[in-house]
């Protein structure tokens, strides 16, 4: 079941897409469909975001005003920085008219003049496809003014990042098209009131984006029961790690996490053992060989185990591999993303790594362990944006679910020193 | 100072056209700084500031945010090279070491020569096919492994010989 990453050569050009129906659904959403019924279409299929939060984004799309004297705008989230997720490029490469139909009906339901682009700064490459791409739809009348001699106008334009992981949170891309810093911004007022400029703003992954022509041509009714009930739809993973054909692949929702390992990627890199998964990009908690097992790769079924999907990153590691190494890699690059807002996410993502590289240059003490989970528990939720809970959830559950790996790491002098400050794990 | 060419300035007029203000211009024009020096200096950065009507504090901050702007001139060739964690699960670290070896320079150090300079980066996504890195911001080369570095600095170091016979030739 491929719904964007189609099995035809050459479909990133316009002429193949368009020959195998592409900007059908376009041309039915301007003749036969109001904007609400867009809407409501998208609305029905229960597609949620592709970008980790799992929004409704039918839903999303209705919390903006209709009757606004100040212009809207849409933005396309494609800053995918999350380590160990790979699909938007894939997107740009293989599919992207079919984005660009997916911007033009979110335009049209919600009576957008402009839509940016967000693209990451290092997808150099895949900037260059898109305006390709887009400067082809412009050629044949699909964007800009009266299009396919309707009333309805729009743009589109890509707006190139700069290496900034925050970027990809949403009040901060926003500040970020506008020439500034990359600050996230405190909610309320949400971008559907105070968005760019300070106008009504929607800002949807290029996934969710690609998805909606594919639901307004073939119905709700048959998008809704692909996959998992609940998370509708298919999901581009991002399979990397250990095993031996890696790359990202187009599967149902609720596919079980050994059938991609094992089917789809050729199982264990040298046939070794699963140690642990991150099943959504680094800041999903992490799952244990066990499971692993048990695991369904949709969201409601990953709550189970106290992760989430995230945007469908899945990062294999084996038996052979250094949790301790990869949890301070991934403190490290919070650390280093931390854009400095807020106190206890720019000085605790700068303790959990320092904690852990001690712990790594062989001085740690056992309450350390408690001293992460602390530190981890004091930043969640005590933060402007999301990234302080992507910081400190890493941390958090897999010393949770792999405590005996790290007590490991203890020199064994270090044991036994009492604890001072009695901070309880949550073992 | 002017840093832009007749061509250049009606290139920034055209992004103008994109945003409803001039400030929303500053990323993009950054980046057309940055093709063109290699690097954002100073004096470019209050050049910028008086094209667009933007303090030049302002433009210090957002320069010094974004990591993908120089703030220092670099070697010709930037080699970006990612350590995250897919990339360190597939020998990420091990190439990063063996190039910073090889080459004598640490995290952020250009050769003497003005020939390379390394960067440990952050996630680039190109996760399935670790260990990579990226050149000079554009050019991904991914599936690496020690020996294809070697190739690839093979030939990094010829193309800088002999563009750098030629720029004499004409000269």
């Amino acid at each position: 079941m491929n719904i964007i990453l189609k099995d035809i050569k050459d479909f990133h050009r316009i002429d193949v897409y368009e020959s195998n129906g592409g900007y059908s659904a376009l041309k039915k959403a301007l003749k036969e469909m109001s904007p609400d019924d867009v809407t409501n279409e998208v609305k029905a299929s229960n597609l949620r975001g592709r970008g980790g939060a799992c929004f409704p984004t039918g839903l999303k799309w209705t919390f903006m005003p209709k009757n606004s004297d100040k212009p809207k705008y849409l933005c396309c989230n494609g800053d995918e920085s999350e380590p160990g997720s790979f699909k938007d490029r894939e997107i740009f490469e293989r599919n992207p008219h079919q984005f660009i139909e997916g911007v033009l009906l979110a335009c049209y339901a919600m009576g957008i003049k402009a839509a940016y682009v967000y693209i990451r700064g290092e997808y150099y490459k895949w900037i260059n496809l898109l305006q390709t791409a887009i400067d082809d739809a412009y050629k044949k009348g699909y964007i800009g003014k009266n299009i396919l001699g309707t009333d309805f106008s729009t743009d589109i334009y890509i707006h190139r990042g700069a290496g900034a992981y925050i970027c990809g949170e949403e009040s901060a891309l926003m500040n970020s098209i506008e020439g500034k810093r990359g600050y996230p911004r405190v909610k309320p007022p949400f971008p559907a009131a105070f968005g760019l400029w300070g106008c009504p703003t929607t800002i949807n992954n290029i996934e969710t984006l690609a998805n909606v022509p594919e639901i307004i041509r073939n119905g709700a009714e048959w998008f809704s029961k692909i996959g998992a009930p609940k998370h509708p739809g298919t999901l581009l993973f991002g399979v990397s790690g250990h095993v031996n054909k890696p790359g990202v692949y187009e599967l149902p929702t609720g596919t079980p996490l050994m059938t991609i390992i094992n089917d789809v990627c050729g199982g264990m890199l040298d046939g070794k053992e699963i140690k642990m998964v991150i099943p959504g990009g680094s800041s999903m908690p992490p799952l244990t060989k066990e499971e692993c097992l048990k695991a369904n790769m949709d969201n409601e079924s990953l709550k189970e185990f106290g992760s989430s999907i995230g945007t469908a990153g899945v990062m294999v590691m084996n038996e052979d591999t250094d949790l301790l190494k990869v949890l301070i890699r991934i403190s490290k690059f919070y650390y280093h993303e931390s854009c400095g807002q807020c106190t206890p996410c720019r000085e605790g993502t700068g303790w959990l790594y320092r904690v852990l590289k001690r712990i790594d240059s062989g001085k740690g003490r056992l309450s350390d362990l408690d001293l992460l989970t602390s530190v981890a528990q004091n930043i969640e939720g005590n933060t402007i944006c999301a990234l302080g809970d992507a910081a400190a959830w890493p941390v958090k559950w897999t010393i949770k679910k792999f405590r005996s790996e790290f007590e490991k790491k203890i020199p064994k002098e270090n044991i036994d020193v009492p604890v001072l400050n009695k901070v309880h794990s949550l073992r | 100072m002017q840093l832009f060419n007749e061509e250049e300035l009606k290139k920034v007029e055209e992004i103008k056209s994109h945003y409803p203000s001039s400030q929303a211009v500053l990323l993009p024009v950054l980046w057309m700084v940055q093709e063109k020096e290699g690097w954002i200096s100073p004096d470019s950065m209050r050049y910028v500031g008086g094209l667009l009507d933007v303090a030049y504090e302002h433009i210090l901050g957002v320069v010094t945010f974004y990591t993908m702007f120089n703030k220092q001139p670099r070697g010709k060739y930037h080699m970006q090279i990612c350590t995250n964690v897919s990339c360190m699960l597939r020998g990420g670290y091990e190439l990063y070491n063996y190039v910073s070896e090889k080459l004598g320079i640490k995290n952020n150090e250009t050769t003497p020569d003005g020939m390379f300079t390394i960067e440990e980066v952050e996630c680039l996504g190109s996760c399935a096919t670790a260990p990579m890195m990226q050149v000079n911001n554009r050019e991904y080369y991914e599936n690496l492994d020690t020996s294809k570095m070697d190739v690839l600095l093979d030939e990094f170091k010829k193309h800088f010989t002999t563009e750098d016979t030629e720029i004499t030739e004409k000269s």
